[in-house]
């Protein structure tokens, strides 16, 4: 798996490529860590290249949750395959995070 | 055989495990949603025996065994050695209790039983097997 943290156009953006699982997932943790640290008030996270997902990942952005509330940050998902959003599903995660289909709509939801 | 696989534990090995039941899923044509989801419910027992049971011990191992009836069922096996827990007793957390403890664990075998239809545990002298069925629709 590999994560890169960007910022373009004032939009922070964490890119995720390849697989978050128990052996993975750490590195998520510490990029979304990274971000809520700095003082990021909105964040997103491209998953177009996310290939797949197991409970350890969804783990990470449950367990932010309530902090990003606290803190008023906005957290954007988007580009998820209909494998990985299937996942997001099964849990009901879908309806507590904010998942976008496209970047453009992601940007907006920020932005708008 | 080609149906089964051993791993260490090592979290690095899931991958392996995750191709593995993948490609033998691929080969019985089953679509794409549901063998991921089967290849989730492996991977999520898996880790949890690896990290849980074994402190990811290399010198420790585990199996996975496929066993697909046509048009019927997926039959999924996964057996170790040791002090085994009963899965299919895990109490489910509710998510809010997870997002407010802001633990980062502990829904895997949420899903592990949403996916799978039957879950058992079944423990023999030393050895535990981990069993789950899928049924699958008749194409």
């Amino acid at each position: 798996m590999q994560i890169s943290s960007d910022s373009e156009e004032g939009n922070y953006i964490i890119t995720i490529d390849g697989d978050v699982d128990a052996s993975s997932s750490i590195r998520l943790d510490e990029a979304i860590g990274k971000a809520v640290e700095e003082g990021q008030q909105q964040i997103l996270i491209d998953c177009r290249n996310l290939n797949y997902i197991s409970s350890a990942g969804l783990g990470v952005f449950m367990s932010y949750l309530e902090e990003l509330k606290a803190k008023s940050i906005q957290m954007v998902l988007f580009g998820l395959s209909e494998k990985v959003s299937n996942v997001f599903n099964l849990l009901g995660l879908d309806q507590l995070l904010n998942i976008k289909h496209t970047k453009e709509q992601a940007k907006q939801q920020l932005n708008g | 055989m080609d149906n089964q696989l051993k791993v260490p534990c090592q979290k690095e090995k899931l991958k392996e495990v995750r191709l593995f039941v993948e490609q033998l899923l691929q080969k019985h044509e089953i679509p794409d949603i549901e063998a991921g989801e089967m290849v989730l419910a492996v991977d999520e027992v898996c880790a949890n025996l690896m990290i849980h049971s074994h402190n990811c011990n290399p010198k420790k191992s585990i199996g996975v065994k496929i066993n697909v009836r046509k048009d019927q069922e997926v039959v999924f096996e996964i057996t170790d050695y040791g002090v085994g827990f009963n899965f299919c007793r895990y109490k489910e957390p509710s998510l809010e209790d997870i997002i407010k403890e802001k633990k980062k664990g502990g829904v895997g075998l949420i899903l592990v039983k949403r996916i799978m239809d039957s879950m058992e545990f079944i423990r023999k002298a030393n050895r535990n097997v981990y069993r789950m069925v899928k049924k699958i629709k008749i194409a």
